[in-house]
């Protein structure tokens, strides 16, 4: 086997096992700081072995063997030092499970990271680090934090798992969909960052971030293949990034949906993708009633079943916001809406839609981006140049800037 | 496990009857289920005295340690499992009190 072998075993087994020997140990140690520390060092373990030894016939078994004994010496150690200091376990385990849900270590891995008592940054940093892997460096780097920062955020969500017993479970099937809801809004809020980068100082598009939520979500998929709102986000994502590759042009600028070359998206994720969403619509036509991201990525399915703008059936795009603003009233939801009505009825009446929601989408870029895309069809140049201004006054995104600031310049 | 459950008020005036009935048959669900630890409430802030005896001399200061506009106006110990059941006891507190709670475990 030569090297490049084994550092690719290395990497699938991280991808493949890491979640499971973190789940696997926080199970029996009751406590993530061994669990995660243990299992870096059993893959650490494993770079510096499996070159001169090979590897292992069953590498997540390997894995775990090594991460466990890890785990022991640790505690041996520490139990040396200090008989009380492992006094304060977490809680896991209540039997019997509920009907329906699937006994999957990993699911209560992500799930304890995923709490709604702990804030939204932190279950993110906590699902990177323990259910998906990365590093500490890495996931600082994604959200442009200083290293220590994040070290600390994580260390502090983990003593608080510890010392407020956030129970290693998977939650009764009566807090499940609520619990699911918030897991999907992690995974979601990962891949948008990837998406479309918020900030300035990174690449526009992160595909790393957009690979990592995808793969999460297919673990969880996996984990409860019953769940029609994991099965809508999965296929939301696979729409979105199918389309990644005509997202940005040659100069460096963002491609608008209607500019982008269709020719050049991922048919593999789009077919997959759609077979999602049709079997969400055999739900739907059962009577189970779609949530939003089996919506909207119903709605991306028409985008990506189309051969152009015009092809577009605009009128089933609309239909989905209608159903959408029912479940989900926010303003953004409401801007999308507009650019649907702006298909079917024109910019006039999308317009007089998109200036209703000023109160609450004054400092949010889309809303001014979309405002100028509207006045520049409807001729009224210096309105559409002022509200470029803004839009490019609030975007981050690098890409998104340079494409604002060259449909701005060309109403000169 | 042991939390602390504290109720945390932003304006003057003690608990209405059927703030305090509410409560009432809160305190009788904790205790019929075996949550129970003890709870109470609280005089207003302005009825606190501060000591400070770490010195040579015991310090007594009028009013409370912190001023602020949110003050501890009573509070549950319960006993829990996990922060899951806390959780969900401190949201029928916090509905039964109407009043905003705060959950925070015991070493």
């Amino acid at each position: 086997m030569t090297r490049i072998d084994v550092r690719e075993a290395i990497t699938q087994a991280h991808h493949e096992e890491w979640a499971r020997v973190v789940a696997s140990l926080t199970r029996r140690f009751g406590d993530l700081d061994i669990a995660e520390e243990a299992a870096a060092e059993a893959f650490a373990t494993a770079v510096q072995r499996w070159p001169a030894d090979g590897v292992p016939p069953n590498p997540g078994a390997w894995l775990t063997t090594t991460a466990n004994r890890q785990a022991i010496d640790r505690i041996r150690r520490e139990n040396k030092r200090d008989d009380k200091h492992r006094k304060a376990q977490m809680s896991y385990d209540d039997p019997p499970e509920p009907l329906g849900v699937i006994d999957d270590d990993r699911l209560r891995l992500i799930f304890t990271c995923c709490h709604p008592a702990l804030a939204m940054e932190t279950r993110v940093a906590l699902t990177l680090r323990m259910v998906a892997g990365l590093t500490m460096p890495e996931i600082a780097r994604a959200f442009l934090v200083a290293e220590s920062a994040m070290g600390q955020r994580i260390t502090r969500a983990k003593a608080k798992i510890k010392a407020a017993r956030i129970p290693y479970r998977v939650p009764s099937a009566e807090d499940l969909p609520a619990r699911v809801s918030g897991v999907l809004a992690v995974l979601y809020l990962v891949f948008n960052e990837g998406y479309l980068a918020t900030s300035p100082g990174t690449d526009p598009l992160r595909p790393e971030l957009t690979a990592e939520a995808i793969r999460l979500t297919r673990l969880i998929r996996a984990l409860l293949p019953d769940d029609g709102e994991v099965a809508g986000l999965l296929a939301l994502m696979l729409l979105i990034e199918a389309r990644r590759p005509a997202r940005i042009s040659a100069g460096g600028e963002l491609v608008s949906l209607d500019q982008q070359d269709r020719g050049t998206w991922d048919a593999a994720l789009i077919a997959e993708g759609h077979r999602l969403v049709r079997e969400r619509l055999a739900a739907a036509a059962a009577g189970v009633a779609p949530g939003r991201y089996q919506i909207l990525a119903a709605i991306n399915a028409v985008h990506t079943s189309a051969r152009d703008m015009r092809d577009t059936d605009w009128s089933q795009v609309l239909a989905l916001y209608d159903q959408l603003v029912r479940l989900d009233p926010s303003p953004i939801i409401a801007l999308n809406r507009a650019i649907a009505v702006a298909e079917l009825d024109g910019p006039e009446v999308a317009l007089a839609a998109v200036d209703r929601l000023e109160p609450r989408l004054a400092r949010y870029h889309a809303y001014h981006a979309t405002r100028a895309d509207l006045l520049r069809r409807l001729g009224r140049g210096r309105e559409s140049r002022a509200a470029y201004d803004k839009a490019i006054d609030l975007a981050g995104n690098t890409a998104e800037t340079a494409s604002l600031t060259r449909r701005r310049d060309q109403l000169r | 496990m042991q939390y602390l459950i504290s109720v945390i008020h932003d304006q003057a005036g003690l608990a209405t009857p059927e703030e305090d009935a509410a409560i009432d048959v809160f305190n009788e669900r904790l205790q019929a289920e075996g949550h129970w630890v003890f709870a109470g409430g609280l005089a207003s802030p302005s009825a606190a005295t501060v000591i400070d005896n770490r010195g040579e001399d015991a310090m007594l200061t009028d009013g409370p340690f912190l001023e602020s506009k949110e003050y501890l106006a009573g509070f549950w110990i319960i006993e829990a499992p996990d922060l899951d059941v806390a959780l969900k006891l401190a949201a029928e507190g916090s509905k039964h009190c109407n009043r905003k709670v705060e959950v925070r475990p015991f070493l």
